[in-house]
């Protein structure tokens, strides 16, 4: 542990207030094997040379190989496809989708982990187990669930379909109808706040109980209340592991494919995110528009990774434990 | 502000953290609540903070009925074992963190708060440090930080929760005493939680030694020390040898030696065997008492640690502590007589 | 971490112990509330909805669907492949994971960052790339074809296309695990007289065999449901390459939602199965390394 008070001689009242100050110790740093305890050099560049060679075929390659195949027929007609209105319509439907499911699950996510973290109740476990659900339904099935309430032959159809007239209280007689759910923006939506739903929940869950609840019950004691606590003592511990769910959820409502296309009815111009319109495009056989599109999502992907990389090693001890390489 | 607590109870699960404990803290004093893990002792504070709810019982604020009021509301200075320091702010953002949460007419001016942040890390002798982050202070620093940031706030009674058990030695004994002159200056009823024996006797006015969720002993440090309620309080503070002894008509006989009762008094019950407590340093050599024989004296520090076995009674071995004598030599095998000058008493089983 | 004294104190949630319970940290009753009802509406409902419908098919509606020849055949498809594809990840993620950890080379941090290109590319664009690379004609594919191996429109090509996506599951499970085991270990192996490789087998790899179990389960349950970055390279041939999934969204598009929620339930059901598995395993992985 660090050396503490600077050594004094006069006793009480005469602590040093410029004594040293002492940065938090570094964590430890992983020991690396380059001793007798190690493999022959030849066996380590054999092994090196597979993994890289496997990385390589499986990872890197398709990578180069979609903005190789979108620049192959020219700057002038990647531009093109990108252009092109239903290219554009595309986008702006997956920045909406996007902007609408983060800060949806932002808000669920942030509950549940203050739910989990700073308190004790029965059933924990199975709560937390059943955010986890998403992670286990393949996106088709994701999509169909909803196909399955809101579609045509679905049990909220007729809300839909006709609404339904209530008599409430204070308002008198009301006619509540859903808008169309299904082939329409809101089950984009929905089928994709579906998929993400677990991420900012399961980033922040491990990281707020980690940090423990004394900085929160110290503003208590010293009269903060409960919305003051959070915002001015919670919220800044987190911010960093916020903004890596935020981001992880982000990428994956931009690229989510399967539920959507489910749910979509791949109405171009209308109901096609970026993903549908590259399948689209591929299916008609249009392979360097597909790639042109497709390079767009590759390359939020890789701004994803370098984010995700920074975070991780600049704020890392922010974050949850492992997530620090 | 002085402190009633009247009949608190609380459970964890089939764990009884507080059993009937009452307790009534002076005002202006400087209390110590020290027993060893599981004796209660924190949850006492937590729940007179209210960071803890008793299951029964009350707790009185200056003759108000305080078990109703929520943490926020009772205005006490908590400072926890680790310090809590919000460690997304500054040193001065955190001693004004009380201020600033306030609303309404209670809310002071940008202008006075500083002023009173600048007063306390005066007081605390961090000057200079406002713009400092936790990460960045010692252990020591920290401690103080917190101690001011619960300061600020004006509060009625001052909660420590093991205040200095994550310091070395050194800064611990410097800590000690400032916080002796620290509550000399402010006169706030402090309570403070520890386990190490030595800082309560030092520093308190008064000593609650706990055990397994009850006060055993409520004394000035000197009566715990030198008249020790029960053999937990003896065990506690202070190294104890414990023989085997039992009633002798109206006096005690330990070991084949015939001693007047402690206190002028045996103890109750009506039981013949008594269990007897000597402290080392109340052993001392000469004729008249035990007969014993060395096994082992070993030096520490100041004293001679000597370790004898009786002669009579149940042949125990006994540590005695002794000023270092040049001249005296006690190889293992030597013959000693052990007098006691002081011991304690209580109902065998 | 709760930082109390006393071991027995927990955390200032309160207990209910004798019907009196009061908590310290505010905000439970409005974060489960929300918690709950948020969870309810958007995943437990819906999902709930599936077990509704097949009931009102029944045990032997749902069999006379499971058994038709092409959802068990795409059934076998999506569990096979998924199965192949997660053991090769199994190995080849740990040699991966090893060699990031305890080896220094040119681009090292890069490769470990390239690990997470998976979770982040859509997989639709996986997809396509994936097939252009293995394709006939592509970079790879046509020296494969050259040697006989077709992997464009076979099951083979599914695999390929799983092994790009469940990569990362296996190497940051393994990963941490790796890098946490003490090399006091080793050296106390060699002092021992073990070789290398001895040591290797015995020593380090049976430490971190539950973590590569469970990177396995998680990319196996990934694959089983994967569909994105699977349709493009299979072909999707009834019968040889169709994927249980695209089954269900071709049944959709035929007005068949008995066919296509019973085949969505039967992915349900094994998935829920090794969800558990992999709860339990990690839990134990957790209790073994004592519980960090």
């Amino acid at each position: 542990m660090a050396p503490q008070t600077g050594g004094n001689v006069h006793g009480v009242l005469a602590l040093d207030p410029r004594e040293l100050t002492m940065a938090e110790p570094a964590p430890a740093a992983h020991v690396r094997r380059t001793s007798p305890t190690s493999e022959p050099r030849w066996v380590q560049w054999l092994l090196i040379a597979a993994a890289i060679g496997f990385l390589l075929a499986f990872l890197l390659l398709p990578l180069v190989l979609v903005f190789a195949e979108a620049l192959r027929g020219g700057i002038g007609a990647f531009l093109a496809a990108i252009r092109e209105p239903d290219a554009l319509a595309a986008v702006r439907l997956t920045l909406v989708v996007t902007a609408i499911t983060v800060p949806l699950n932002l808000v669920f996510g942030v509950a549940a982990a203050w739910l989990v973290a700073k308190h004790e109740f029965p059933g924990k476990r199975i709560l937390v187990s059943l955010i986890d659900l998403p992670f286990a339904v393949s996106p088709v099935v994701a999509g169909l669930v909803f196909i399955l309430v809101f579609g045509a032959h679905g049990w909220a159809w007729p809300l839909i379909d006709e609404g339904v007239d209530l008599s409430l209280p204070l308002l008198g007689q009301v006619h509540v109808q859903l808008p169309k759910i299904v082939f329409a923006l809101p089950g984009i939506v929905l089928a994709t706040v579906f998929v993400t739903f677990p991420f900012i929940a399961r980033e922040l869950m491990p990281l707020m109980e980690q940090q423990g609840s004394d900085e929160e019950l110290a503003a208590l004691s010293l009269g903060a209340g409960g919305w003051q606590t959070f915002w001015r003592v919670t919220l800044p511990n987190i911010r960093w592991g916020l903004l890596y769910g935020v981001l992880l959820c982000g990428a994956r409502a931009m690229g989510e494919f399967g539920a959507v296309s489910v749910v979509s009815g791949h109405i171009r111009g209308r109901t096609n995110t970026l993903p549908l319109h590259v399948e689209i495009l591929y299916n008609e056989y249009a392979y360097s528009a597909a790639f042109a599109v497709a390079s767009l999502l590759a390359l939020s992907a890789l701004v994803t990774l370098v984010l995700k990389t920074w975070l991780e090693s600049r704020h890392g001890e922010s974050l949850a434990a492992g997530h620090r390489h | 502000m002085k402190i009633d607590i009247q009949n608190l109870h609380k459970r964890f699960g089939s764990f009884a953290a507080l059993d009937d404990i009452d307790l009534e803290i002076r005002d202006g004093e400087l209390l110590a609540l020290l027993g060893p893990s599981g004796s209660g002792k924190t949850t006492l504070l937590r729940v007179i903070a209210g960071l803890e709810h008793a299951d029964g019982g009350r707790i009185l604020f200056g003759g108000e009925d305080a078990s109703r009021l929520s943490v926020q509301e009772r205005r006490v200075g908590f400072v926890f074992q680790h310090y809590a320091l919000f460690r997304h702010m500054t040193v001065a953002d955190n001693i004004a963190f009380g201020l600033k949460v306030r609303r309404g007419r209670e809310r002071w001016p940008a202008a006075r708060v500083a002023a009173r942040v600048e007063e306390l890390l005066s007081l605390v002798q961090l000057q200079g440090l406002g713009g400092r982050y936790p990460a960045q202070l010692s252990g020591g620093q920290r401690q103080r930080v917190a101690l001011a940031r619960a300061l600020a706030i004006e509060p009625r009674v001052l909660l420590l929760d093991e205040p200095f058990g994550a310091l070395d030695v050194q800064v611990r004994r410097d800590l000690r005493g400032w916080l002796r002159q620290l509550h000399v200056q402010t006169g706030l009823t402090t309570v403070f939680v520890t386990h190490d024996q030595e800082e309560a006797l030092e520093l308190a006015d008064r000593v609650a030694i706990l055990n397994g969720g009850r006060i055993e002993q409520l004394a000035t440090p000197a009566e715990a020390y030198d008249r020790p309620a029960s053999p937990v309080v003896y065990s506690f503070v202070g190294a104890v040898n414990r023989l085997r002894g039992r009633r002798h008509g109206d006096q005690v006989e330990v070991g084949g030696l015939v001693l007047p009762p402690p206190g002028g008094r045996l103890p109750e019950g009506a039981a013949n065997e008594l269990d007897i407590y000597v402290r080392p340093e109340d052993l001392r050599l000469g004729e008249g008492g035990w007969d014993a024989v060395v096994v082992d004296a070993q030096r520490s520090g100041p004293r001679l640690r000597v370790r004898a076995r009786l002669q009579g009674g149940q042949g125990e071995e006994v540590e005695v502590e002794l000023p270092v004598d040049a001249q005296q030599a006690h190889p293992p095998g030597s013959r000693v007589g052990l007098v006691p000058v002081r011991y304690g008493a209580f109902a065998g089983g | 971490m709760s930082t109390v004294t006393n071991p027995l104190t927990p955390p200032a949630g309160g207990v209910a112990v004798s019907g009196r319970r009061r908590r310290v940290m505010p905000g439970f009753g409005l974060s489960l509330g929300y918690t709950v009802a948020w969870l309810s509406l958007i995943v437990l409902i819906p999902l709930a909805g599936v077990f509704v419908y097949s009931s009102k098919l029944g045990w032997s509606g749902l069999w006379a669907i499971w058994s038709e020849p092409r959802v068990l055949a795409a059934l076998k498809i999506s569990f096979g492949t998924a199965l192949a594809a997660a053991a090769f990840n199994a190995v080849m993620g740990t040699l991966v994971a090893w060699v990031l950890v305890r080896y220094r080379f040119p681009g090292r941090r890069l490769f470990d960052a390239m690990i997470d290109l998976p979770f982040a590319l859509p997989t639709a664009v996986a997809g396509i790339a994936l097939t252009a690379l293995y394709g006939g004609n592509g970079w790879i594919g046509r020296w494969l074809e050259a040697a006989g191996i077709k992997v464009a429109y076979t099951p083979l090509g599914i695999t390929v296309a799983l092994v790009f996506i469940g990569l990362p599951f296996v190497v940051r499970v393994v990963q941490p695990v790796l890098a946490e085991t003490e090399g006091e270990l080793e050296e106390a192996a060699a002092t021992l007289g073990a070789g290398r490789w001895h040591t290797v087998w015995k020593v380090v790899l049976p430490a971190v065999w539950p973590a590569v179990l469970a990177g396995f389960a998680l990319a196996f349950a990934r694959g089983v449901g994967e569909y994105g970055s699977v349709i493009f390279i299979a072909g999707n041939i009834p019968m040889v390459s169709e994927i249980a999934p695209l089954l269900i969204t071709i049944k959709l598009e035929e007005f068949d939602y008995a066919g296509a929620t019973a085949i969505a339930l039967a992915m349900l059901l094994l998935s829920f199965a090794l969800l558990l598995v992999i709860n339990t395993l990690q839990s134990r992985l957790a209790g073994r390394r004592g519980g960090k």
